[in-house]
């Protein structure tokens, strides 16, 4: 089997406290996980959850002052960690290329498309200023902007919030990259937009063999796009699992309650009986002693707060971070 | 069954000035003759994509703007003509929650003045009396009495919420507008608040105008749902019916967009999503005829010249189209293996 496109390790990423003095705030940690070349994989979890952070340490982005304090992240057998920002911008919109929720605030709002999309193919690819703008050209005709030509002149305010995201798509695509790194690309649409933007990035993982991760907080629609998913909870991987796995027999009593109180259309739950998982997300500085998921887990024993739950695997690519499981594990 | 709140034709322009003498350049037509009765303890759900008129609709009918033109009818009584000052103590009969729990609670107040606060303001408990209100409000929306002496942002979102609503409920409402109540929460959370609102209504009796964009939150909570489109009402029925048997090709497309947590079987594809082309137009050029036509996978000429109004298309089921039910809506099990 070849090496992963992307593999990382036991990533910690930290926080240092607010007074200063206190231990670091572990938002991020022991997450291991790989992507294959053209796999669209999910990475869901609640605000808070860490899923973000992870995406932003893959490229070396976490906000200061939090740092990776351990891990390693490699792109095709190259380590990412402890490069320098120099060394990360061939990565950065080049081999990975990123794209974020709101597409109205990630736009320069005084540079017309064209340019923006140009700048971001002369800064990873060698070309005239002539050649780039046919470039610019033919990626919005390939994010299905209509009549692409005449649309690079125009400004980001001048585009509704469906074609402002398929933009930001095109400056993704302007390096050629092998993964995109789209975080709630689609949370801020409606949903009809919505359902044009998700096919449009299947279309492309396809047409291109990209791989996707689609780092969201809706498992919906992760059922819709991906073939794999990943599950965070308060900087923890809790589950990795095939999509239909994960769907059929969610092992982690977090995703089973977060699929549980997803409502589903069409087959509505008895009403004010939506089922809900009590209590809230620990805050980063408050977490509980052992499995974080223990004060709210319905399934709770004495030993879940005694220590660090191990990942365990359940069946064929689908491990879960839980005791439940650990009894029952295949040697 | 009587009538709490009917809106007759209320429309809302919004001048738009433009140019270094501010002439007037348009008008931005965000709602356009809203027709709607919403009974005695009823949910009734406004559903609409961003610029739909939603909000501004909610905010009309309790004058948080003033309309245009139309009426506004409360518990019998016409709204719309009142002096702010005669307006002022009816407020105390129709509250609102809001979306965003961070926004809309003083930060620099105690849970315990901010529930305190509308008492105040409407003379309803004697200053000696507010604080076992506040403890009942707390008890009502499930917080404990010890949440009285934080500030908001010591609370998660799910429960700043909960203190959103138990202020909306300080002056015992009849009506509770809830503007995307739950859209700013965690799913997890999202299902305590939506079983709470719920369990509100039943055990106060309160009328609930729930206004949102998510579609199985919808109907999960509403009897009755309003589906609107560029200012207008495209369909009005109950929750069971619209889900069920929706007639307008706006509501079918819209429902067929919403994402299904049920995952493609390998090698299989989704099919029966109608995927709309393009956005809603601009509410400041509205199309001609039908505001839908233009992205109407079933449009003929007629659309685009005649506006259609709303119309029964069943028991207690209207729509505004000229070709109701002519859409043809794939089967719920939309998954096909290949």
């Amino acid at each position: 089997m070849s090496a992963p496109l992307l593999a990382v390790r036991d990533l910690r990423v930290e926080f240092p406290s607010r007074s200063g003095a206190g231990q670091p705030l572990a938002v991020v940690r022991d997450v291991s996980f790989t992507l294959e070349a053209g796999e669209m994989v999910g990475l869901v979890g609640e605000s808070g959850s860490g899923k973000s952070v992870t995406a932003l340490s893959i490229v070396g982005l976490v906000p200061s002052p939090g740092r990776i304090a351990a891990g390693s992240v490699s792109l095709q057998g190259q380590e990412l960690v402890g490069l320098s920002d120099r060394a990360l911008q061939p990565v950065r919109g080049g081999r990975i290329g990123l794209i974020f929720q709101e597409p109205m605030t990630a736009l320069n709002p005084v540079l017309s498309v064209g340019f923006q999309i140009t700048e971001a193919v002369r800064a990873h690819r060698a070309m005239s200023r002539k050649a780039a703008r046919a470039e610019a050209a033919r990626l919005l005709d390939l994010v299905a902007i209509p009549d692409a030509r005449r649309r690079l002149d125009d400004y980001p305010h001048q585009l509704s919030g469906g074609q402002r995201q398929r933009v930001m798509i095109a400056i993704a695509l302007a390096g050629e990259p092998d993964l995109l790194l789209a975080d709630e690309p689609t949370t801020a649409l409606d949903v009809t937009v919505q359902a044009q933007i998700l096919e449009l990035l299947l279309r492309l993982k396809e047409e291109l063999g990209l791989a996707v991760m689609l780092i969201t907080h809706d498992l919906a629609v992760v059922a819709e796009t991906c073939s794999r998913v990943m599950v965070m909870y308060a900087g923890e991987m809790v589950e990795t699992a095939p999509v239909g796995a994960l769907f059929d027999h969610p092992a982690h009593p977090y995703s089973r309650g977060l699929l549980r109180a997803l409502p589903h259309l069409g087959h509505p739950a008895p009403r004010g009986h939506l089922p809900s998982i009590p209590g809230q997300v620990p805050a980063p500085g408050e977490l509980p002693p052992g499995c974080p998921f223990t004060p709210r887990c319905g399934e709770a024993m004495a030993v879940c707060s005694q220590g660090a739950a191990p990942l365990v695997p359940v069946g064929e690519g689908h491990q879960a971070r839980c005791f439940l499981h650990v009894g029952e594990a295949a040697p | 069954m009587t009538s709490l709140l009917e809106v007759r034709g209320l429309t809302k322009h919004f001048p738009v000035h433009r140019g270094w003498l501010q002439r007037r350049h348009g008008v931005v037509r965000a709602l356009e003759g809203v027709d709607l009765t919403v009974e005695k303890g009823e949910c009734f759900a406004v559903v609409g994509e961003s610029g739909s008129g939603k909000t501004t609709l909610a905010r009309c009918i309790i004058r948080l703007l003033e309309p245009t033109a139309g009426s506004v009818r409360f518990d019998g009584e016409e709204l719309t003509t009142l002096r702010p000052r005669q307006l002022r103590p009816r407020r105390r009969r129709f509250q609102m929650i809001f979306q965003d729990p961070y926004g809309s609670l003083n930060p620099r107040m105690r849970v315990a003045k901010i529930l305190a606060e509308p008492l105040a303001v409407h003379d309803l408990v004697p200053r000696a009396g507010r604080p076992q209100r506040v403890e009942e409000l707390l008890d009502l929306v499930g917080l404990a009495p010890e949440a009285a002496s934080r500030y908001p942002h010591q609370f998660s979102g799910g429960q700043r919420q909960r203190v959103g609503i138990a202020r909306a409920l300080a002056t015992a409402p009849d009506l509770l507008i809830a503007d995307e109540p739950v859209s700013a929460l965690d799913v997890s959370v999202r299902a305590q608040i939506v079983n709470l609102l719920t369990q509100l209504q039943e055990d106060l009796g309160l009328t609930v105008l729930f206004i949102a964009h998510d579609l199985a939150l919808v109907e999960q909570i509403a009897d009755r749902v309003a589906v609107m489109y560029l200012g207008r009402l495209v369909e009005v029925a109950t929750a069971a019916a619209l889900f069920a048997q929706p007639q307008h090709p706006y509501t079918i497309s819209l429902l067929s967009a919403v994402p299904v947590p049920e995952p493609v079987p390998a090698g299989g594809r989704r099919r029966g999503r109608i995927v709309l082309k393009g956005e809603a137009p601009s509410p400041l050029e509205p199309p001609t005829g039908c505001p839908f036509h233009p992205r109407c996978p079933i449009a003929r000429e007629r659309c685009a010249v005649e506006v259609p109004t709303l119309s029964s298309v069943g028991e207690g089921h209207t729509a505004a189209c000229h070709y109701p039910g002519e859409l043809e809506r794939e089967p719920a099990a939309r998954v096909e293996a290949s």
